[in-house]
């Protein structure tokens, strides 16, 4: 998946020279002219699909991708604009509009932005920057090689004499862009904003309260709807009774919506519209509707427990997806065995921005949209096929988002908006869900068991290790964020291994969380190996490095998820003794604490981290320090961004570990607001020391790695101090008092 | 029925249910939508506002119950010292990734320093606990008031 999604070094140019005609695209982009000035001097010069210049020496790039705080809006361009030789104050970025010809691949997801652009875009750059030289040497009649350029001009070396990118601009549209694989980039030592901490572009207005956010978006004439949707999922609507709504004082409109596909297209409900969106919102009250809700209204998180704990105590898993060696030898010559269960609940994302998206279906029959998506590209196309319209005749604009992740991967919002917008033709309307809604609606993080056993021989060395998991069957195309790789650690390195599952029915809407699958699996195995590395005498950084004593780099595969490609194991000791050296491991801790170690490979991203904690007397998780060692390869981008994503992923897993638990009772979600999903607090913070370990590789994303591995740092921390092992998440403060 | 409120010194008209909350007839009748909804029962802060000064949850506080109060919002935060100095010290800390709860915690957060210009950290806490940041911009929320604090608003 990751390799199709890559740019092809050619595609970018390619793309824009599709669009207008070589790199000299006369017409100007819609997006452009918004952002010019509206003065014909200051028209601007369109360089390609990312870059135009104005002739006061305005630069304006595209920034392609979605932003959701993950800092992608700034990241990118920095890309394009260092190798372009720009000056960051004279940059302005704008958000692109969903166009999968114009820029390629547009996606917030998968920490998939920097591998995938970090030549793509510095090649943008450079191309652009070779076609101001071009112009330069063009006007003035002297050979290329005597020019230099500098933020934003481009010198004469010999004789001092400068032009501008600005002046420059309207020359070098004319140019033919140069082979992207043949433009020299530059040497890493050169760079003059990649590397150096930039503040988020958007900000400054962020900070003023301007409108910004998917929600935030107005037109004239516009009007808010709310959505009632079952409560119990895959419940079909039966009848409903709209007057008394349609009755009520500032209620403009009630009308049912039928689904159409699954959870994650459009399912059944009512829209009430209104002027404004809380008289909507409250007039769902009045609504009278009887649903369908079939065999699902009897599940429940208790029926799935008990239904997993079966199967684990049956010890039959249905599949064996992964194995090594003779386990049942190594079980039957083993000096030692542990076996033990481990379970994790279905998180929701709660993004603080509850879902929205603005549509509009304009007389020509085109939909035009604003929607806070991290992934546009398949709601366009979702919601076009919906419509039964060409993609082209929708028209799809992406906002900023307050937060994503991993839910708006899925689109449902999109497909709500864009139903209820093509029953009101003319009219703009403007879907927003409640909190409640935004809880109970998600597409969670699935829930999971898992029955793990180890054989350890008499000098403690790991000889066999089996998994039986359990997870829940997929159904209707969803993609599987439960999905355990067959090479999950230990995997390889364990001469008998066993990875088998069962997969129970049930029809939750799951999707991806940050960092899915490893936020769970991280907990599961490396607490585990924790535990493993007591029962023979060790502390666990010593079990994973006899483990992975002499492992080769593995190479590059397919797919995201778990051990994802190419996993060194080099790197993994790298980080591992940084993190232990910058914490003091193995050093006495004040009275009362104790440090855990975790460490984790996901999203190609190195962590290890230790948590130092101590518990109230009455069980009360405290966290006092958190130290991460990171490897994301050779090139720290943006240093602020990527400590924020560090930062925030640590605090985001400790919270998931003491507090969050999204649970179902009659087939529907009990939790509702941030009462009873608990979000981590100022106070919750510890403090947060982070270290980069450089190494020889081209740099990979943050938005997921440095999670995984906080919480079974954090479990394995409370074992230490107490000796009671978490094996179910949220930790229960009862087990410690 | 028509209210009166006076929002960043101006008398708005609004011709609403006076239940309706603050926040929706900003966003919805006033087209001020610097206020973010959150979670519409108090327990996130991404809505606060100053009443009268004083930090208030804009979808808790009903429209009928601000006869007579000034009400500010985060589009006039910059004609207080305070709220510049904090919005400066937002900016050099880079607090933020999102950006979504950023209104709610600068109205807190000016709220907290205008009534103690010197908080200590335990009082930052306490002071910003209502306000969630889900993306866990906390430490650097911490550090851009404490710089703030430091600095001072003489030059804001």
């Amino acid at each position: 998946m990751l390799e199709q999604a890559i740019l092809s070094r050619r595609t970018l140019l390619k793309v824009g020279a599709l669009a207008g005609g070589g790199l000299a695209i006369t017409a100007t982009m819609p997006m452009v002219a918004r952002a010019a000035t509206g003065s014909a001097a200051a028209e601007p010069a369109v360089l390609n699909a990312f870059v135009s210049i104005t002739p006061d020496n305005v630069i304006t790039i595209v920034g392609k991708n979605p932003e959701i705080g993950q800092g992608i809006k700034t990241m990118l361009p920095m890309l394009i604009a260092d190798e372009l030789d720009a000056d960051w104050a004279q940059v302005r970025v704008v958000q692109g509009d969903s166009d999968a010809r114009k820029y390629g691949p547009q996606i917030a997801g998968g920490s998939f932005a920097t591998p995938m652009n970090w030549m793509p875009m510095r090649q943008v750059g450079a191309a652009t920057r070779q076609m101001m030289v071009a112009a330069a040497a063009g006007r003035w009649g002297v050979d290329a090689a005597g020019l230099k350029t500098e933020l934003g001009k481009v010198i004469e070396i010999s004789s001092g004499r400068s032009a501008t990118y600005g002046e420059l601009a309207s020359e070098a549209a004319k140019l033919t862009a140069p082979e992207p694989a043949s433009v020299k980039l530059k040497d890493p030592k050169d760079f003059h904003i990649i590397g150096k901490a930039i503040g988020g572009i958007d900000s400054p207005r962020i900070v003023r309260g301007e409108p910004i956010f998917g929600v935030d978006t107005q037109l004239p004439g516009m009007v808010y709807a709310a959505y009632e949707r079952a409560p119990v999922f895959g419940a079909k609507l039966k009848s409903a009774k709209l007057d008394a709504v349609k009755a009520l004082p500032g209620v403009l409109d009630a009308f049912v919506i039928e689904g159409k596909g699954g959870a994650e297209q459009l399912v059944d409900g009512v829209a009430i519209v209104a002027n404004n969106w809380w008289i909507a919102n409250r007039a769902r009250r009045e609504l009278e509707i009887e649903w369908d809700t079939g065999e699902w209204a009897g599940h429940s998180t208790k029926g799935y427990n008990d239904a997993a704990r079966k199967v684990m105590a049956e010890g039959k898993p249905q599949e064996v997806f992964a194995t090594a060696g003779d386990i049942d030898a190594a079980f039957a010559s083993a000096a030692k065995v542990l076996d033990a269960e481990y379970a994790y609940p279905f998180l929701a994302h709660a993004a603080m921005e509850p879902m929205n998206c603005t549509a509009v279906r304009h007389p020509d029959g085109t939909l035009e949209m604003w929607a806070p998506t991290q992934n546009p590209q398949p709601g366009h196309a979702g919601v076009a096929q919906m419509l039964g319209i060409g993609q082209d005749k929708v028209k799809l604009h992406i906002t900023r988002m307050g937060g994503g992740f991993g839910r708006r991967l899925t689109n449902d919002f999109m497909h709500q908006s864009a139903a209820i917008a093509d029953k009101m033709p003319g009219t703009p309307v403007q879907l927003i869900w409640s909190r409640e809604d935004d809880v109970r609606s998600d597409f969670y993080r699935p829930a999971g068991w898992h029955r793990l056993r180890a054989a350890l021989d008499a000098d403690g060395k790991v000889i066999g290790f089996d998994d039986h998991f359990v997870t829940f069957a997929i159904t209707g195309g969803q993609y599987n964020p439960a999905a355990m790789s067959p090479t999950e650690f230990p995997a390889r390195f364990v001469p008998n291994l066993r990875y088998g599952q069962t997969k129970l029915d049930t029809r939750v809407p799951m999707g991806a969380l940050r960092a899915p699958t490893s936020n769970a699996m991280a907990f599961v195995m490396q607490s585990f190996l924790d535990e493993m590395a007591h029962a023979s005498g060790k502390d666990l950084p010593t079990l994973l490095l006899e483990i992975i004593d002499g492992g080769a780099e593995e190479p590059a595969t397919q797919g995201f998820t778990g051990r994802t490609p190419g996993f060194n194991p080099a790197r993994m000791r790298g980080v591992m003794e940084r993190v232990m050296a910058n914490s003091g491991w193995g050093k006495p801790r004040a009275e009362g604490r104790a440090q855990g170690f975790g460490f984790y490979f996901s999203h190609q991203g190195y962590f290890a981290e230790v948590v130092e904690a101590s518990l109230t007397t009455r069980g009360q998780v405290q966290i006092h320090d958190v130290w991460a060692a990171g490897d994301v390869g050779s090139t720290i981008i943006n240093p602020f961004g990527a400590l924020n994503q560090v930062e925030g992923s640590i605090i985001d897993g400790l919270g998931q570990a003491v507090a969050l638990a999204i649970e179902i009772e009659g087939g529907a979600v009990s939790q509702s607001n941030f009462h009873d999903y608990q979000l981590p607090r100022i106070a919750f913070t510890p403090r947060i020391h982070v270290d980069w370990v450089k190494t020889d590789y081209a740099p990979t994303g943050l938005g997921e790695p440095a999670l995984p591995p906080v919480i079974p740092a954090l479990t394995n921390a409370l074992f230490k101090l107490t000796g009671k092992r978490v094996r179910s998440l949220p930790i229960d403060p009862k087990l410690f008092v | 029925m028509a209210y009166t409120v006076n929002i960043n010194g101006q008398d708005r008209e609004l011709d609403v249910p006076g239940e309706m909350p603050l926040l929706w007839a900003l966003r919805n009748e006033l087209d001020m939508v610097g206020t973010k909804f959150g979670c519409g029962v108090g327990l996130c802060g991404a809505c606060t506002v100053h009443v009268d000064g004083t930090a208030a949850r804009s979808c808790s506080t009903p429209v009928s119950s601000l006869a007579g109060k000034k009400v500010r919002t985060i589009e006039a935060l910059a004609e207080t010292p305070t709220g510049r100095a904090l919005q400066a010290a937002w900016l050099d800390e880079d607090v933020m990734q999102c950006g979504y709860c950023q209104a709610g915690q600068l109205m807190t957060a000016t709220a907290l320093l205008d009534r103690n210009p010197s908080p200590s950290a335990q009082q930052i806490d306490t002071a910003m606990a209502g306000n969630i940041c889900r993306c866990a911009c906390y430490t650097r929320i911490r550090d851009a008031i404490a710089m703030a604090a430091e600095k001072g608003t003489a030059n804001a």
